[in-house]
């Protein structure tokens, strides 16, 4: 109860460097939901609207990868931008923009294959109407993808969810720089191992409101869009 | 440009096994309204859906205006259920008017005449898919008069609605013949079908059972499976 | 969607920014950090040059790996032998002593093996043996590892090799050791800085400190330009020549939690 109550007094406190750390990992996994759903939901809305040899698998893999070890991505990514990695030259790891790509890598598959599913379901149902008028290809994707936006948005908050929750990529790519590359779920980390659980706690608490208060306007914005577009 | 006429030759549609659809011969011409006729099952839907170009046929051939392109030019469908756009009603309108190649310039003034020509210009703002099932048809009616369509197929669209739509709708679709639409529609109702057919075919199992103008039809049916339909009988099988 | 891209755009804009200051990256140590002594360094350290410094705490072993992979510019450690073998392979170029502190041995209050008040280490170790008490080793190849396995050395024991059931090896970090040895009531061996620092230590007692065998030497070397031509060698030589300058001695010298020193600097010495 003692670690509750101080926690609370610290998220009150209003601490510039707390909320540095919050700021940074907003802009980090909002950034990586922004470049995840670049590339997730075309690609999801691609594989429900189009049939190939291998699709099947292709499903299966992706469906498969919503389930990525953060760890594992986060691996994967330092291996790809280390110095003595393919992309070194970058000079990306341990900065912000490294930790975008990794919690992007580790979403990207849940907003490709969520809006696959989503976009094949709504497909089914309005591919009468579209073929009768005509529409081609590259404007189908396009409809479905705009028409179905009340629930891609639930879509990319399934994904922003997951960036925001995980600490095994970012801590890997970013090294957890006390006010460069320290998010909240790394910075719980490190609490905890000082043993400074009420700090752990108080951002842990932040943690949950934020992503609380995500969803709840999502929830109020659904509400409202499914009033007004039906 | 126009699609017509619609010509099929020996058309079979076959899902495995079971032929929905088995050499039907027929031409589809500009003129009165031809009905499309027959007991569930009998292959109605299948047939305008190959006509309008959504299905393939297994075999045989289906020429629009000589061409066997199956993109629709100047035809449109109503279906019995029509699927909204989470868009408004004017929402809905201005898209089939894009997909129309209708010019940009000329999209709000075109959706204004159709939202006033179907009734529906106070629900211009609503969202589409929490009309009533009449006003859901008049909207896809509108969507379909987009096209500037000269051949309409229209499935059934009345099969769900109650009677004040039905002759809503009904107006609507004389409207349209008399703009010189071609109509092809699927109907269960005998009395729509005196009403506004100018021809019938009467379609069995896959098969034409009779082609002959609405006047012939009515008062002297060949087939005696078309005789029981007009009495009104269950047709069952054989 | 449009939101995303604004995202997007201000993260780009605030991370490039960045990329453009003065600022290295150093490899060290969960001690040195989780200490505080960076919070107190860096800060007299950027006033100084306005060079920024991101520090990347991880054990001694894999701060070694992260330079030896050229994502460090400077490495801060305390693993002689370590160190000496990071140099030989030619990653480092050259090592210098900057600071010492020294090795406590940290157990639960109710003390199992009886260890509290002695100053021989080796002893303890053995009584530990004997007793089967719990122990709680970092596992994680950090220089405080280094130090406890090669203490068991001297004793004439290797219970990691011995899979003793009452030694565990949780391959994690100081302050997590420590939190990991307060739940088992278990002995563990820490470095006096991060002990201090230690916000958890309810239950936990010194048992055994000032063995001369305890001594934790720290040193920092410049990674090697020739094998990493991207290693900002100007700025990072002038961390370590800050580090050894009697000013910079001082400000270690001056880093106190609750009126105790915790690293006594020796460069030169």
């Amino acid at each position: 109860m003692n670690e509750g109550s101080s926690a609370l007094a610290l998220v009150l406190s209003g601490d510039p460097a707390l909320y540095a750390i919050v700021r940074l990992s907003l802009v980090v996994s909002l950034s990586a939901v922004g470049l995840a759903a670049l590339v997730g939901l075309p690609l999801g809305g691609l594989i429900a609207l189009t049939r190939f040899p291998g699709r099947a698998g292709v499903i299966v893999l992706l469906n498969a990868f919503m389930g990525l070890p953060p760890v594992v991505v986060g691996l994967a990514v330092f291996l790809l931008l280390s110095r003595s990695g393919p992309l070194g030259s970058w000079g990306l790891l341990f900065t912000p923009t490294a930790m975008v790509i990794a919690q992007a890598v580790l979403i990207m598959p849940i907003i490709a294959a969520l809006t696959r599913q989503t976009v094949e379901d709504y497909w089914s149902e309005v591919r009468d109407e579209l073929n009768a008028m005509g529409v081609g290809p590259l404007h189908r994707l396009m409809t479905l993808l705009y028409d179905a936006r009340i629930a891609l948005v639930t879509v990319l908050l399934a994904g922003f969810g997951r960036a925001a929750a995980e600490v095994g990529a970012v801590m890997i790519v970013g090294g957890n720089i006390n006010g460069f590359t320290r998010v909240m779920t790394t910075a719980i980390a490190l609490e905890t191992s000082k043993g400074d659980l009420p700090l752990a706690m108080g951002l842990g608490l932040i943690l949950m409101i934020i992503v609380f208060a995500i969803n709840a306007s999502a929830w109020a914005l659904r509400l409202y869009a499914e009033r007004r577009i039906g | 440009m126009s699609d017509l006429p619609v010509t099929l030759t020996k058309v079979t549609y076959a899902i495995g096994e079971t032929s929905i659809l088995r050499d039907v011969d027929l031409v589809v011409r500009a003129g009165a309204p031809t009905f499309v006729v027959g007991p569930n099952g009998s292959g109605k839907s299948t047939l305008l859906r190959l006509i309008m170009g959504l299905m393939t046929p297994t075999a045989g051939t289906i020429e629009w205006a000589g061409a066997c392109d199956p993109a629709p030019r100047r035809r449109a469908m109503v279906f019995q259920h029509p699927v909204m756009l989470r868009r408004s009603v004017a929402g809905n309108l201005l898209y089939a008017l894009e997909q129309a190649g209708v010019e940009k310039s000329l999209r709000d003034r075109r959706c204004g005449e159709l939202l006033q020509k179907v009734g529906l210009a106070d629900l211009a703002d609503r969202p589409a898919r929490r009309l009533s099932g009449g006003e859901r048809q008049k909207l896809a009616f509108a969507r379909a008069l987009a096209r500037s369509p000269d051949l309409l197929i229209l499935d059934e669209p009345t099969a769900s609605l109650d009677p004040s739509a039905t002759l809503a709708l009904e107006r609507l679709i004389a409207q349209a013949v008399s703009d010189g639409i071609k109509i092809l529609m699927a109907s269960h109702d005998l009395g729509q079908m005196r009403r506004l057919a100018g021809d019938v075919v009467f379609l069995h199992r896959g098969r034409i059972l009779e082609s002959a103008s609405a006047k012939d039809f009515f008062e002297q049916p060949v087939s005696a499976q078309a005789s029981a339909f007009l009495r009104g009988d269950l047709i069952l099988e054989d | 969607m449009r939101l995303l891209f604004s995202a997007l755009t201000i993260a780009c804009l605030t991370f490039g920014a960045q990329a453009q200051d003065k600022i290295i990256t150093i490899a060290s140590t969960t001690s040195t950090q989780d200490s505080g002594l960076f919070n107190h360094l860096l800060p007299a350290f950027k006033a100084k040059t306005g060079i920024d410094v991101k520090v990347i705490a991880q054990g001694t072993g894999q701060a070694l790996d992260t330079a030896r992979r050229g994502d460090a510019d400077v490495v801060f450690v305390h693993a002689k032998s370590a160190e000496e073998k990071f140099l030989a392979e030619g990653f480092g170029v050259k090592r210098f002593d900057v600071m010492y502190n020294d090795f406590v041995l940290i157990g639960a209050a109710a003390d199992p093996a009886g260890l509290k008040g002695s100053k021989d280490i080796v002893a303890s170790l053995k009584t530990i043996q004997a007793k089967a008490a719990p122990f709680v080793s970092r596992g994680d190849k950090s220089g405080t590892h280094a130090a406890e396995l090669a203490l068991w050395k001297d004793a004439g024991l290797d219970p990691a090799a011995a899979k003793a059931d009452w030694y565990k090896e949780i391959g994690q970090g100081m302050g997590a050791a420590l939190n990991t040895s307060k739940a088992m009531g278990a002995y563990v061996l820490s470095d006096r800085g991060t002990w201090i620092s230690f916000k958890g230590k309810d239950g936990l007692i010194i048992a055994v400190e000032g063995d001369t065998k305890l001594f934790n030497q720290y040193g920092v070397m410049l990674v090697n330009p020739a094998k990493h031509p991207h290693v900002k060698a100007d700025l990072g030589q002038a961390f370590v020549d800050y580090v050894l300058s009697a000013e910079g001695q001082k400000v270690i010298a001056d880093y106190k939690i609750e009126g105790q020193q915790l690293f006594f600097p020796n460069a030169g010495k």
